[in-house]
């Protein structure tokens, strides 16, 4: 068994109350944090904690804070993403829901490591009740004095904002998140100017995920060591991954970095629903490549999935079983991907529709055999050419489940019936 | 006058909040949108006058979100997300169930104007597929059986 950190008090009914936060060491962090650090050895701290970004990228977190320029005359940002909107992650939610005070307390240390004094949480538009937490959360947290001016008698002032999304998957994407911040159409900007240099209204600014922020007070707690000793050599700390799909019990599990994606998918997630086979798997939310179940020998880290030619991204794990069409599951993920792309390049813009419109052709029986050519090519034409990395995200599923399920795809272009369905029954 | 006056004291309260007045538009869309049920663009032209910024810039942000509806929908706005993991747990069924009880297709409205049915992208629940939004809550994990309930609930409550 494993010992959990941010889910430590899953079972427990009233986490989200700042009364039970206490009883269980809450706000004993940002106390010692006050007290015993200077900002910048906090930024040293988390460096040599190892933790890395949980929102896709896997940045290391002090580094990221590091870059901020020093003394300047401008205000510095910190953002918190929590758009989650990558089809097959529900883990910031859940840490919003049932955990609130664990990500403001991570937020207010971090902000006063970066020298923040005005944080922005972005909630996800329809995260109504994540909203409701939050927003709870950081008046218990005022009235106990954790948040506004002179914090605990340190001389250090901090205002948090909840600022509510619109229903656009883009504005997850840094950039783009800024730009809805300032009240624009969320186009992705191009980079650089880096966020850290260059942010919101054109000063420094920070973003960091949820589950990254959730994990500061951990580590304020327990030291760097301790941290850093959980998980692989380059991938330290638990992560939450969200299970779904296929499986008998879907569901988010926080493990130690690393752990095996079989023992995952048949040890936590139960095995495969209704005595099917397992055929695929896409280990990190919907933009990474996917894996065929003879590959899920994997360790879920950054650098185990990308030896595989994968990628942890979010841990988003979607499970198949073989009783699926690898055509009608792509459809699913090429059609998000030409909803949400935000029209700025037209690779992106164009090229999503475009292979958008060959598959509903496919699955209509209308495919030609060199389509499947034509729709890897397209996507290899978006792949490195676009603005944002939306682009890559809705390429690289295209181009591996091609090359991973070539024949059902030759198979549908030839006339055959498909090999399975995405038409699942609902009882 | 569209507005109600608490909204219009709402949008007043927005105007000097953050660092610069453009970022209270989004804040403002979802004012209108929690008293309207939708975005309409007469409200939208009173919420710029209200909060000081032109009508084109508000306008040309609200087009930008889709969890606005431009328009009015029914009393029920089913919002059943159909991407990859809930698919796998029969949500393309879900919405066909839906849209027999109903007698709408998706995009529709019920003559008596009480539910509207959508499909929508992954809401973050994909772990309790297969599921929908109506107006502002999740309803996770369901069943034939559960549907049939909260419809009947929703019918009563009219
Ligand atoms: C299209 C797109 C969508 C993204 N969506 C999210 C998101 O929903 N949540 C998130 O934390 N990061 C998201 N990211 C990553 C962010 O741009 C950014 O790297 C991250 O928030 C940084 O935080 P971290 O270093 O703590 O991971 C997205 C990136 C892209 C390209
Ligand atoms: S890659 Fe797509 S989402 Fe990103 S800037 Fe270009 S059009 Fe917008
Ligand atoms: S895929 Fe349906 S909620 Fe995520």
């Amino acid at each position: 068994m494993t010992n959990k950190i941010l889910f430590k008090y899953i079972d427990h009914p009233d986490q989200d109350k700042i009364a039970t936060y206490i009883e269980n060491g809450g706000y004993l962090a940002l106390r010692k944090a006050l007290k015993e650090f200077k900002p910048e050895e906090l930024v040293e701290l988390i460096k040599k904690s190892g933790l890395r970004g949980r929102g896709g990228a896997g940045f290391p977190t002090g580094l990221k804070w590091s870059f901020l320029p020093k003394n300047m005359n401008k205000p510095i940002y910190l953002i918190i993403n929590a758009d989650e909107s990558e089809p097959g992650t529900f883990k910031d939610r859940q840490l919003m829901e049932y955990n609130p005070h664990q990500l403001l307390e991570g937020t207010i240390i971090a902000a006063y490591a970066i020298k923040c004094h005005l944080v922005f949480i972005y909630i996800r538009g329809e995260f109504a009740y994540c909203a409701q937490q939050i927003s709870r959360a950081i008046q218990e947290a005022s009235s106990h004095g954790f948040v506004g001016k002179n914090i605990l008698g340190s001389g250090f002032d901090l205002d948090i904002h909840i600022y509510r999304g619109g229903g656009a998957y883009i504005c997850g994407e840094e950039t783009s998140l800024m730009e809805s911040i300032e009240g624009r159409r969320a186009l992705s900007r191009q980079k650089p100017p880096f966020p850290a240099i260059e942010g919101l209204w054109a000063c420094p600014t920070i973003i960091n995920n949820v589950e990254t922020i959730s994990n500061i007070p951990h580590i304020i707690n327990n030291g760097a060591e301790w941290f850093a000793s959980i998980g692989m050599a380059k991938s330290v700390g638990t992560k939450i991954y969200c299970l779904s799909g296929h499986v008998k019990r879907p569901g988010n599990y926080e493990l130690p970095m690393g752990v095996s994606l079989r023992e995952l998918i048949y040890e936590y997630g139960g095995g495969i629903i209704d005595d099917y086979a397992l055929k695929a798997v896409i280990p990190g939310g919907s933009s990474v490549p996917i894996l065929r179940a003879d590959e899920i020998d994997v360790k879920m880290d950054f650098e185990s999935l990308a030896e595989k030619g994968s990628m942890l991204g979010s841990a988003g794990v979607i499970v198949m079983h073989d009783g699926t069409c690898m055509v009608a599951a792509l459809q699913k993920l090429v059609k998000f991907y030409e909803h949400e792309s935000c029209g700025k390049c037209s690779p992106c813009r164009e090229g999503t529709n475009w292979m958008n419109k060959i598959l509903k052709r496919m699955l209509a029986g209308e495919g030609r055999p060199e389509d499947v050519d034509l729709l890897y090519d397209v996507a290899s034409n978006i792949i490195g050419n676009t603005v944002c990395p939306l682009g890559d995200a809705a390429a690289m599923p295209v181009m591996s489940f091609i090359r991973k399920f070539r024949d059902e795809f030759d198979n549908i272009c030839g006339g055959g019936k498909p090999y399975g369905t995405i038409s699942f029954p609902f009882r | 006058m569209y507005l109600s006056e608490q909204t219009r004291q709402k949008i007043m309260e927005l105007r000097d909040r953050y660092p610069a007045r453009l970022a209270a538009v989004l804040p403002v869309l979802h004012l209108v949108y929690d008293e309207f049920g939708y975005l309409g663009t007469d409200q939208l032209d009173e919420a710029a006058d209200a909060l000081g910024i032109s009508r084109l810039d508000m306008n040309e942000t609200a087009s930008f979100y889709t969890l606005f509806p431009k328009h009015k929908v029914g009393k029920y706005l089913i919002q059943v997300c159909d991407n990859i993991s809930c698919a796998l747990r029969g949500a393309d069924n879900l919405v066909s169930y839906l849209e027999s009880k109903l007698g709408i297709k998706v995009g529709g409205t019920t003559p008596d104007g009480l539910f509207t049915l959508w499909t929508v992208e992954c809401l973050g629940s994909c772990g309790t597929a297969p599921m929908m939004q109506v107006n502002d809550k999740y309803y996770e994990r369901l069943t034939r059986e559960k549907v049939d309930k909260l419809l009947e609930a929703w019918r009563n409550s009219k």
